[in-house]
């Protein structure tokens, strides 16, 4: 039954913009925050010109994990909250593949969050972009696991008796090696946080802020722009939001760092973290370039890791018979 | 004289080292031309509770434990109070005749219904509940007692190597024990001391110490005890290539054969014997492997079933054949991510070891009980293979096997194991990876059509079977989704492409049963005529084919149909078997007779009988031959016969 079509690898030519869309239809409400995600995913991936063959997109459910059916690159659209385990499987299975999940905060920090906080333990090469709007929003509003607690969104019945978790704090308890927060309305700011993160290596986090129009009236649009807090002098909003690079804030751990610096990097991540209300910052909080990768440990215990994973090894001969020399083992085993 | 014919058994609490005493005795016996069935019993503990080996050598194949114990190996209290009444007349219980006036009281460990049933037995005899009135008891029953004077051997012992030597050889009484055992036998002290070195392959200290202190208890009881005792071991001869193992290793090594290159699994009892085999053994020689590449296998040790599973679908995504291997507990927390692989057409193997259930159930003791779980496990309608396997020779080619159908047919397969395969062992031939034959089914490489977007990844297709590309061919763009979904593998809720696409996916299970031949399907043993006809699955296979022989051997005409591929379940020729049976008896592990309900719903027949057991602990020959026999031979036999024995 083996089917074999033998051909080259296609001639590069260079992609653009539009050869990253797909014309299935987007049935996001108008209006919502994820369009600007979806754009500066696009705009990543062209801009990097990754291969569409070579790139997964994974994602969970909810609306933003409709994101891959958008993207003309391959699309994985998984079970409610497990994007991070399939990626990681594919991952480790071809280490050649660029991965990225997308996903909201419920399917990530709520019924996915076990998976979150084991995958920064292992700093698999991907990247996880994570659509942050503080509500459920496909089951019609529901408070996500990021609402504050006592915050009555206008959907709930009462106020969130939760309080909500910090994404960045957890990223980083975790092992996540690359932290940023970005925000769906700054869609140039966020593509080059995506192209950051693409480009580490190790676990990459992008909390994004994603006002939901629909079912979140607090965190909305005017409200991260400041529409409620004009200068009196200019009659201008004053934005909520800024971005950490403007005020000199170094992200960055290289080889070679001492302790101590680390330990002053991470207070000054806690500090950034912990801002939210007048002042939001966004931009990389993170990029620690001292923990090895997942593959990389492998890598060294299998030295053929790279060159033959376990999604390319060969695993017959050419008589179509398993190739695999298990003589040594059953040596082990052998009595008589 | 009984020769190389015996029933073999050793106890004592966890962690004292009774495993590698007694796999001194089964690799001694094996290493000598013997073969062995081992059955291994522990407790969800890890230091101090009972555990308890049981070992039948023959010179013939052995498959099975049976009830009855001929000798009985102890260096501890309890494991006297828990296996004296296994002992058969003439048999032999050695003991450390220092413990004799132990009370049993003194045994934390013993259950209070143990404690209950001794008192009972003990008291109206006037015997007091000590090892000395349990000695007292089963002498009068005619076993004999052999005690072992382990202090002595150890003074002994001091007086040739000095104190500081004398105090580390206290840790081998376990093997003084076993190999006192074997001196009565008067087996091959030689083939002792290669049981010894492979136990302990590697460490030179522990072997010296071990063969030093075997030397001594192997010469007291040849000396004092052999002379009495009937039963005998001797080494023969063999031509045969033969291993000693246990399930979860002929699994693992299944999988290797197979090609599976990529293995998750979280920590569960009894499957992660096999995972930690296989990270153990993650590299290996590869036999078309000159040009340098080599063999090898990624185990991820994950955070949960849940990420077991559906990381192992990400690399099946990827091109790994991808397994997975859990117990009932874990199963349950992957039913979901199973139901993805359904419906997105993942090849994914997971591999089932059932124990009891339900909840946490007896997470350490046998059961069958997961058989219609794994059938119907997840929401929504999928096909899936289900297979199981009946010994350690069906579980190695099954294991590799299960990938070949996981891809032919693209989707999950369940390959059922269960806690007796996975911690028995034995001896078997020589397995031969060259008998594995790799089909990958409808993969596909390279470029499918010119340029993006041309590939269908659901392609509809008349057996249903859709030309699969992974992540990561050129020209090839595939989305997957959870949803009902098209061709291309985009969310579509329309009507008519949900039937289309029900019935594709569908389409594979027929497409399966027309592909997969009956050799691989079913076993049948015995006359094609008979008086009575067994139908089971899975482990009892090894009591259920010893227990035919005793059976043949009073002219009692029966025989055994055992199914491997349980889905799809070979309907016409079970049917065909089951039609020309005069007396149908179902053989199975499990409260409900789970498999013959199964076989009812295929087949429109209903077995008489059912013989079962779920009290956590596995089937033996002779539960099998009496209960058989006695629904062959009893009109009055009730319908449904209950199996209880075991420690």
């Amino acid at each position: 039954m083996e089917l074999e079509v033998k051909v080259a690898e296609p001639v590069a030519k260079k992609l653009s913009l539009v050869d990253y869309k797909t014309d299935y239809h987007n049935d996001w409400c108008p209006g919502c925050g994820d369009f600007g995600i979806l754009s500066a995913v696009q705009m990543a991936l062209m801009e990097m010109q990754l291969a569409p063959h070579r790139t997964v997109i994974f994602s969970g459910i909810g609306c933003s994990s409709k994101t891959p059916h958008f993207v003309r690159v391959n699309g994985i659209h998984t079970l409610h909250g497990r994007s991070l385990p399939f990626a990681i499987g594919a991952k480790l299975a071809n280490p050649d593949l660029t991965v990225i999940c997308t996903g909201g905060d419920g399917d990530g920090l709520g019924i996915g969050v076990g998976h979150f906080v084991n995958a920064g333990r292992r700093n698999v090469d991907f990247t996880y972009i994570l659509y942050n709007n503080g509500v459920y929003g496909l089951t019609k509003g529901q408070a996500s696991p990021t609402l504050k607690l006592g915050v009555k969104t206008k959907s709930l019945p009462m106020p969130n008796i939760n309080e909500g978790v910090n994404p960045l704090l957890l990223a980083l308890a975790s092992g996540f090696t690359f932290i940023a927060r970005g925000y769906s309305y700054d869609v140039k700011h966020l593509k080059e946080l995506i192209k950051q993160g693409i480009q580490h290596k190790g676990s990459s986090y992008i909390d994004v802020l994603q006002p939901c129009p629909t079912y979140n009236d607090i965190n909305t649009k005017d409200w991260y722009g400041g529409e409620d807090r004009k200068d009196p002098a200019t009659g201008k909003a004053l934005p909520r939001v800024y971005k950490l690079e403007s005020r000199g804030y170094d992200p960055l751990i290289k080889p070679g760092t001492s302790d101590g610096e680390i330990r002053e990097k991470v207070n000054l991540f806690l500090q950034k973290s912990m801002e939210w209300g007048d002042e939001i910052p966004i931009g990389v909080f993170l990029k620690n370039e001292t923990v090895s990768t997942y593959e990389e440990r492998i890598h060294q215990r299998i030295k053929t890791y790279f060159t033959s994973p376990p999604g390319l090894r060969r695993i017959a001969d050419a008589q179509g018979r398993a190739n695999a020399d298990l003589s040594a083992f059953f040596a082990e085993l052998q009595v008589t | 004289m009984i020769l190389n014919k015996l029933s073999w058994m050793t106890g004592g609490a966890q962690g004292s080292g009774v495993d590698s005493a007694a796999n001194i005795f089964g690799r001694a016996c094996t290493i000598g031309g013997l073969q062995v069935y081992g059955k291994r019993e522990y407790y969800s503990n890890i230091i101090g509770a009972h555990s308890y080996f049981q070992v039948r050598v023959d010179e013939k194949p052995v498959r099975s434990h049976v009830d009855t114990v001929d000798m009985l190996v102890t260096f501890d209290e309890e494991t006297i109070f828990r296996h004296y009444g296994e002992v058969v007349s003439g048999g032999a219980i050695l003991y450390d005749p220092e413990l004799i006036s132990t009370s049993i009281s003194r045994v934390p460990t013993l259950e209070e219904e143990i404690t209950g049933r001794i008192e009972k037995e003990l008291k109206p005899l006037g015997l007091p509940s000590t090892v000395e009135g349990i000695l007292k008891l089963v002498e009068q029953r005619g076993v004999k007692l052999y005690p072992i004077p382990f202090g002595k051997i150890l003074d002994e012992l001091t007086a040739e190597v000095g104190e500081e030597v004398a105090t580390r050889l206290r840790k081998t009484i376990n093997t003084m024990a076993v190999v006192a055992s074997m001196g009565m036998l008067e087996f091959d002290f030689d083939m002792i001391v290669k049981g010894i070195e492979s136990q302990f392959k590697g460490k030179q200290k522990v072997v010296g110490m071990n063969v030093k202190a075997a030397e001594k208890a192997y010469e007291f009881a040849k000396r004092d005890y052999a002379a009495q005792f009937p039963w005998k071991l001797k080494k023969i001869v063999t031509d045969e290539k033969r291993i000693y193992l246990q399930g979860t290793q002929a699994v693992a090594l299944g999988k290797l054969a197979g090609g599976c290159t990529f293995q998750t699994y979280y920590p569960i009892t009894p499957a992660s014997d096999e995972s930690v085999y296989l990270e153990a053994h993650e590299t290996f020689k590869l036999s078309d492997g000159a040009d340098g590449h080599e063999g090898s296998i990624v185990v991820v040790q994950t955070e949960d079933e849940i990420a077991a599973v559906t990381m192992a679908e990400g690399a099946a995504l990827a091109g790994a054949r991808a397994a997975t291997a859990t117990s009932g507990p874990g199963f349950s927390l992957m039913a979901e991510g199973m139901g993805w692989a359904g419906m997105n057409e993942v090849p994914v193997v997971i591999t089932i070891y059932s124990r009891g259930g339900p909840a946490t159930g007896l997470p350490t003791r046998h059961e069958q009980s997961d058989l219609l779980f794994s059938l119907y496990a997840a929401h929504g309608e999928f096909p899936r293979l289900v297979l199981a396997s009946g010994d350690m020779e069906e579980a190695f080619y099954d294991a590799a096997r299960a990938f070949n159908y996981a891809e032919q047919f693209q989707t999950p397969v369940i390959h059922l194991v269960d806690k007796a395969l996975a911690n028995s062992t034995q001896t078997c031939p020589m397995f031969d990876v060259q008998q594995v034959k790799i089909n990958r089914g409808k993969l596909v490489n390279g470029e499918i059509l010119a340029g993006n977007g041309g590939y269908k990844r659901f392609e509809f297709v008349e057996d249903g079977v859709s030309p699969r590309a992974v992540l990561g061919t050129p020209g090839a763009i595939i989305w997957n989704t959870g949803d009902e979904h098209d061709e291309v593998g985009h969310i579509s809720e329309d009507p008519e492409n949900r039937d289309r696409m029900m019935e594709k996916r569908m389409k594979k299970l027929e497409t399966a049963d027309k592909l997969i031949p009956l050799s691989e399907r079913v076993n049948f043993f015995g006359p094609s005529e008979a008086d009575a006809t067994i139908v089971s699955w899975g482990s009892p296979k090894g009591a259920i084919v010893d227990a035919l022989e005793l059976l043949e051997a009073e002219g009692l005409k029966v025989n055994f149909l055992q199914v491997r591929l349980i889905h799809p379940f070979p309907v016409d020729y079970v049917t065909g078997v089951l039609s020309r049976a005069r007396r149908k008896i179902a053989v199975e592990m499990n409260y409900s007779g789970q498999f013959a309900k199964l076989v009812r719903q295929n087949t429109g027949i209903a077995m008489d009988h059912l013989a079962v057991k779920y009290n956590g602990r596995p089937i033996s020959r002779d539960e099998v031959y009496q209960s058989v026999k006695m629904i062959m031979t009893n009109p009055q036999s009730p319908r449904k016969v209950v199996l209880r024995h075991g420690a």
